[in-house]
């Protein structure tokens, strides 16, 4: 592999940890504030990426898009709060498995029904939509570019929330110990409220931000949400940091695998064989990284303080 | 006693149904409806449809009864379809599948019940040769020969080197074999992806890097519309020549818009084919249902109007041979025009070298350059013991 494959693959999984820490992002506080395991949480990101290309539609500009866009996926997650998730913080975890579940049906299904089953697209935003000549014969899309300095702010603007506000303080203290915040005088019902939303929002504006990169399509969130899923186990549960670390760990993991397991095999392997082995194994790769961080540290990397 | 009663009266009453029933023709249809890949199925479904209405509902002079079944792409789905196709519905022909996959699930059962079999998409080389069937038909290809015929193209086009991408699953390594098959040049590599893969990125960096001059790609469905947006917008596109089935087509170019326009593919037909029927279908097709049809409509159009020419001239149903043989003659103006079956009931047909264009109106469509192959019969017809 040349020094700019290495490269590219490098600034690709970068791409890909951002977006994984969007989603994580949210994913970490409801599971380490809430103990509530959401699996619709996909759905959130699904929803953005849908709502960016509608408003798109309407409106003809990207960035007026991705501000309603949203505002509507934070009304969307509040409202599916509301009437759906806050009967379930107090049900066993089976229960809210089978309900979110259920939920993702539902929803992959409406959007199905609203915008029918063949994937959308969208273009980038004009003034981001170029590429710029990396290597001679290789050129490099910006807006991937942008998604990794958009990541990289919000990682930024969440660390000052969570660490130096008093919201970001309750959210802190509701993860080690939530009926301890709510014996103290804390509304921790309208706390879970405000995380729950916020996480939502920043789910759907992952979806917003990739959907220029990828299509639009039922079910686009499921299989992140997997992923998303091994990045909070890595990182700790109700760790911001720790999501942010272990995304941009599986995201280089997962590109870097794909391109290397392949090469590495060929040494040793006849080529069409190694081409047969290859991919299969580094799909692997992100769950074995994360057995064997789990294996010296089973509450993952940064555990949220004083948890059980 | 008196249920026993009533029951064995019924049972009666149906074994004296046939002469009644054979007034009307009972076709069942299994295709992919839901879900991503349902745009497939759906375009089959419009296709067939539009040739009903045109036959006035009547398919070889007989009242037409349509039985529509989705497999959902799952295959106990639809075998269990078929089976209640072939045993509560009695259905006469069974039209499907889609996918390949689909398709051997449900051929037992259908095969089994003495029921016609006709496939209007899915040809797997599996029933094409050793296999094949006197009750079984497709009327698409042979699910190799698109790809052969890329790997001609490259020979002709003197494409030295060609880098190979096709998703980890059964037809995707046959995707490979068969461009293999005829290419003589140069292979740069071989690459799979997972299914329903997202990000080509770490692909598209390894394809820049590869120096090939082509690049042969089958990703169907919604990873097409992925790949083709970031190949695309990672300007390679204008550097390397882009040989492709089932990747760009009529089902995935209202996503793909411009970025997929001067790419090509090869397959049997296009809708902009220099043939009446082909532009009264089209224009029809487009009337009524608003969008361009694609290789999985008119396969489905050319079916429906198969079964009607082989029903008319066999009298009915009634004898079963005579609608067999009638069948084989193909004795209907196919879309495509040249049409004839092989002994293995897969189709002698044209293929064509295809490109990506933007009508006037906005609208994208696939659109023929040149004719690669003329008659063209697949390579395990021989295998197949039954006569010509």
């Amino acid at each position: 592999m040349s020094t700019t494959l290495l490269l590219i693959q490098l600034l690709n999984g970068l791409q890909l940890g951002v977006l994984l820490f969007l989603i994580a992002a949210g994913l970490t506080l409801v599971f380490g504030v809430m103990g509530f395991i959401n699996l619709a949480h996909g759905v959130q990101y699904m929803i953005g990426a849908y709502l960016v290309v509608w408003f798109y539609g309407l409106t003809g500009h990207f960035m007026i898009a991705l501000v309603l866009a949203m505002a509507v996926a934070l009304a969307l997650g509040l409202l599916l709060e509301a009437f759906v998730f806050s009967r379930l913080y107090d049900r066993d975890h089976l229960d809210q498995v089978l309900a979110t579940f259920g939920v993702i049906l539902f929803v992959n299904q409406g959007v199905k029904v609203l915008w029918g089953p063949t994937p959308l697209t969208i273009p980038a935003p004009e003034i981001l939509a170029g590429t710029f000549q990396l290597t001679e014969n290789l050129q490099y899309p910006v807006w991937r570019i942008a998604i990794i300095a958009i990541g990289a702010a919000v990682a930024l603007l969440l660390w000052f929330l969570v660490t130096r506000t008093r919201l970001g303080m309750l959210v802190r203290a509701g993860a080690s110990n939530a009926e301890m915040v709510g014996a103290l005088g804390v509304n921790i019902r309208r706390l879970f409220m405000v995380v729950f939303g916020f996480g939502a929002m920043l789910a759907g504006f992952a979806g917003a931000i990739a959907a220029p990169i990828y299509s639009v399509e039922p079910g686009m969130g499921d299989d992140l949400l997997i992923t998303a899923f091994v990045v909070i186990a890595i990182g700790g549960i109700g760790s911001i940091r720790g999501a942010f670390i272990a995304a941009l760990l599986v995201g280089l993991v997962d590109t870097l695998g794909r391109s290397a397991v392949t090469d590495i095999l060929k040494l040793f392997l006849e080529p069409s064989a190694a081409n047969q082995i290859g991919p299969a194994l580094a799909s692997m790769a992100v769950y074995v990284l994360m057995a064997a961080v789990l294996f010296f540290r089973p509450a993952g990397l940064f555990p949220a303080r004083g948890a059980a | 006693m008196k249920n026993l009663l009533i029951s064995s009266a019924a049972a009666l009453a149906l074994l004296a149904a046939p002469a009644m029933a054979a007034e009307t023709l009972k076709i069942g249809m299994v295709v992919t409806l839901s879900g991503p890949p349902g745009a497939l199925g759906n375009q089959a479904r419009d296709g067939f449809q539009l040739a009903m209405e045109e036959l006035d509902g009547k398919i070889g002079g007989m009242e037409t009864e349509l039985i529509l079944e989705d497999d959902e792409l799952k295959a106990d789905v639809a075998q269990s379809k078929a089976r209640s196709l072939v045993e509560r519905d009695d259905v006469d022909f069974v039209v499907g599948t889609i996918f390949s996959n689909m398709l051997q699930a449900i051929y037992k059962p259908v095969i089994s019940s003495d029921t016609f079999l006709i496939s209007p998409n899915a040809g797997p080389s599996t029933f094409a040769g050793r296999n094949c069937n006197p009750d079984f038909f497709v009327t698409s290809y042979q699910n190799n020969q698109n790809f052969e015929v890329l790997g001609k193209i490259a020979n002709e086009k003197g494409y030295k080197r060609v880098f190979m991408l096709a998703p980890n699953y059964q037809a995707g390594k046959d995707s490979m074999a068969g461009f293999k098959q005829n290419y003589e040049g140069e292979i740069a590599d071989e690459v799979f992806t997972p299914l329903g893969h997202k990000d080509f990125s770490a692909e598209i960096a390894r394809i820049s890097d590869s120096e090939a001059d082509a690049l042969f790609i089958f990703m169907p469905g919604g990873m097409g519309v992925r790949f083709v947006k970031q190949f695309s917008a990672s300007g390679l596109a204008d550097k390397m020549a882009f040989l492709s089935a089932f990747t760009v087509d009529e089902t995935t170019l209202p996503a793909q818009k411009d970025d997929a326009v001067g790419m090509n593919g090869a397959t049997n037909w296009a809708p902009d084919l220099d043939n009446e029927q082909t532009k009264a279908f089209v224009a029809a097709f487009e009337e009524k249902y608003g969008y361009i049809p694609g290789g999985y409509a008119m396969q489905a159009y050319d079916t429906a109007m198969l079964i009607d020419s082989a029903v008319s001239k066999a009298g009915g149903v009634e004898d079963r041979d005579a609608v067999r043989a009638a069948l084989k003659e193909a004795d209907f103006q196919s879309l495509r025009g040249d049409f004839s079956f092989n002994n293995n009931h897969y189709p002698v047909q044209d293929f064509y070298l295809l490109e990506v264009v933007k009508r006037d109106d906005g609208k994208y469509h696939t659109s023929i350059i040149e004719k690669v192959y003329d008659d063209y019969a697949d390579s395990y017809a021989e295998q197949c013991e039954m006569g010509g």
